[in-house]
């Protein structure tokens, strides 16, 4: 549904997209992750029509941005950074001049509004100004804009920023109900959001893509990925980290102590699985075990080691 | 079309969302009233006709229709709904029309509501009604070029502020350029053929003349041309600006 090849934009001497290569399906949720900066928001205003790229081309279901931009932007319900909607306008007025503009009219309009509405949990503030919305409720405003027309591409920057844990879980699980029948790409900065709704996390710094592949893919390359923690007694805790050491899948072993209570946690080689090997030995070496968990992995420090610090980008961008 | 209407609809409705409208159209309608007939002495002048009203609405234009067509993009750039305009599948040169036909629609809203002064000189005499509507409708083509220019430039800031000061400097120059103090500039250095075109841009010129009662074919082309000019101008700036 989405095709994006080759894509660049410059802005002055700094290149914020720097030739992106992306192909997202029907059923698919992109989760696009990156710091500040790295070109997240860039890439989906030219999916959506709003910059001309310097470079390549975006196909929506075939129709190219560029020289077929309104049949492009029909087939795309976009959502911009900040949720932008006119304040003066209540939600209804606003879901009805979009539905207007979008070629809905009567029942149709009429219909979809009330779908999006409803979806979005908007009926209470149908009729305040958008001006004198929460922080949510402006950013369900633009969600429900985004959804109005029912169209098979969504592009929605950071769709849950600004929202309380409650809203949060709202607007995933629309996303994940509307996502069999379309081809969705979200920006966040929430981690957990892309373990929670994505199908496939693609991260990218300084416009270029750093790592594709789904979410359990991305935490598999994770240090903690398969990582054992056991707590217990510092007491025995120096003769855990030495029998821990001794093994052969174990990679390193880390040891922390807090509230007379030791950590030692093993890291595996190769993501081995270590967690039943090690339950077997802290019950043959009977140790007092409080707490014995393996961890999938992190994702924030994936993110960390493979994106810069903006501090650094900024300084190479100008050198 | 529809697209355009709905674009329209949403600008025009704009105006009266906020305050805005009201405070502007009284003032409007105090400022024009109060240069009719206290500078302008109306009833002194024991004539019955709207030659001194119509006098005055170039120089009230130039200070009015900048204030109404300001907002028109700087807003829009300033609260980000540009980027929800510009995606939505509407062609850019109906966004661009649209939004100046409903400034212009309002603009023409204002106008109408100057027809107490229509009622008081027909009370008070027999005017010419014919010269009285032709400048009606010179006065709404005149504002309509001012209008355009207004428009484009709002298209190239986010500021309000810089778009009203910088509309009416454009307009101002537009609306002087036949007057002495600019062709005299030009008289000493510039060939005849450069003067006439430059006094051919004044507003003034072309608005007295619809004034007189005669709505030139000449006079029409000149605003028509120029709102395209300017309309033209700004999609080019608003498609420019995408490309960052």
């Amino acid at each position: 549904m989405i095709e994006i090849a080759g894509l660049i934009k410059r802005f002055g001497p700094m290149t914020a997209v720097a030739g992106l290569d992306l192909s997202v399906g029907k059923g698919e949720v992109l989760g696009f992750l990156g710091p500040n900066g790295a070109g997240k928001s860039t890439t989906m205003k030219m999916v959506a029509g709003y910059l001309a790229p310097d470079g390549g081309n975006v196909r929506i279901a075939g129709h190219d941005v560029e020289t077929d931009t309104l049949e492009a932007q029909r087939q795309i319900g976009y959502l911009p950074e900040g949720a932008p909607a006119y304040p003066d306008m209540t939600p209804r007025q606003f879901l009805g001049f979009i539905a207007e503009v979008r070629g809905l009219s009567g029942d149709a309009a009429r219909n979809a509004i009330a779908a999006a509405v409803g979806k979005t949990e908007l009926d209470p503030v149908l009729d305040q100004p958008i001006d004198t919305l929460s922080k949510g409720f402006k950013r369900r405003v633009g969600v429900a804009q985004a959804i109005l027309h029912d169209p098979p591409v969504l592009i929605m920057d950071e769709p849950t920023d600004g929202l309380d844990p409650n809203q949060k879980f709202a607007v995933r699980q629309l996303i994940r109900a509307m996502a069999p029948e379309k081809a969705i790409i979200i920006s966040t900065h929430l981690l957990e959001e892309v373990e929670a709704i994505c199908t496939r996390a693609v991260i990218i710094d300084r416009g270029r893509i750093v790592a594709d592949g789904t979410p359990a893919q991305l935490l598999a390359r994770s240090r903690h990925h398969n990582a054992v923690t056991i707590t217990l007694p510092p007491a025995q805790a120096p003769l855990a980290v030495s029998r821990l050491k001794a093994m052969p899948q174990v990679a390193n072993v880390e040891e922390t102590t807090a509230d007379g209570v030791a950590s030692v946690t093993a890291y595996p080689k190769d993501g081995a699985l270590l967690i039943e090997d090690v339950s077997a030995m802290a019950a043959r070496e009977n140790w007092d075990v409080k707490e014995l968990y393996a961890e999938a992995g992190r994702l924030d420090e994936v993110f960390r080691s493979i994106t810069t610090h903006d501090a650094i980008r900024a300084r190479e961008s100008r050198a | 079309m529809k697209s355009m209407w709905a674009i329209f609809k949403r600008e025009f409705a704009a105006y009266f969302a906020t305050p805005l409208a009201y405070v502007f159209i009284v003032i409007f309608l105090f400022t024009m009233g109060a240069f009719t007939f206290y500078i302008g002495r109306f009833y002194e002048s024991n004539i019955a006709s709207l030659t001194v009203f119509f006098s005055y609405q170039p120089w009230l234009y130039l200070f009015f229709i900048p204030a109404i067509a300001m907002r028109l993009w700087a807003e829009e750039r300033r609260t980000g709904t540009m980027e929800l305009l510009l995606t939505l599948p509407v062609p850019l040169w109906a966004t661009v029309v649209g939004k100046f036909l409903a400034a212009w629609a309002f603009t023409g809203v204002a106008l109408a509501l100057t027809f107490p002064v229509w009622i008081t000189v027909n009370y008070l005499g027999q005017p010419d009604n014919g010269v009285i509507l032709a400048s009606y409708i010179g006065s709404l083509l005149m504002a309509g070029g001012y209008l355009s220019i207004g428009a484009c430039i709002s298209a190239m800031t986010k500021n309000q502020v810089i778009a009203f000061v910088v509309s009416v400097v454009v307009c101002f120059l537009f609306t002087i350029s036949g007057a002495p103090l600019v062709i005299d500039f030009f008289r000493s250095w510039a060939p005849l053929a450069l003067i006439n075109a430059i006094s051919s841009f004044s507003f003034l010129t072309h608005f007295m003349a619809i004034t007189q009662g005669v709505i030139d074919l000449r006079d029409l082309i000149f605003f028509f041309s120029l709102i395209a000019l300017f309309l033209t101008a700004n999609i080019v700036i608003v498609d420019l600006k995408r490309v960052g």
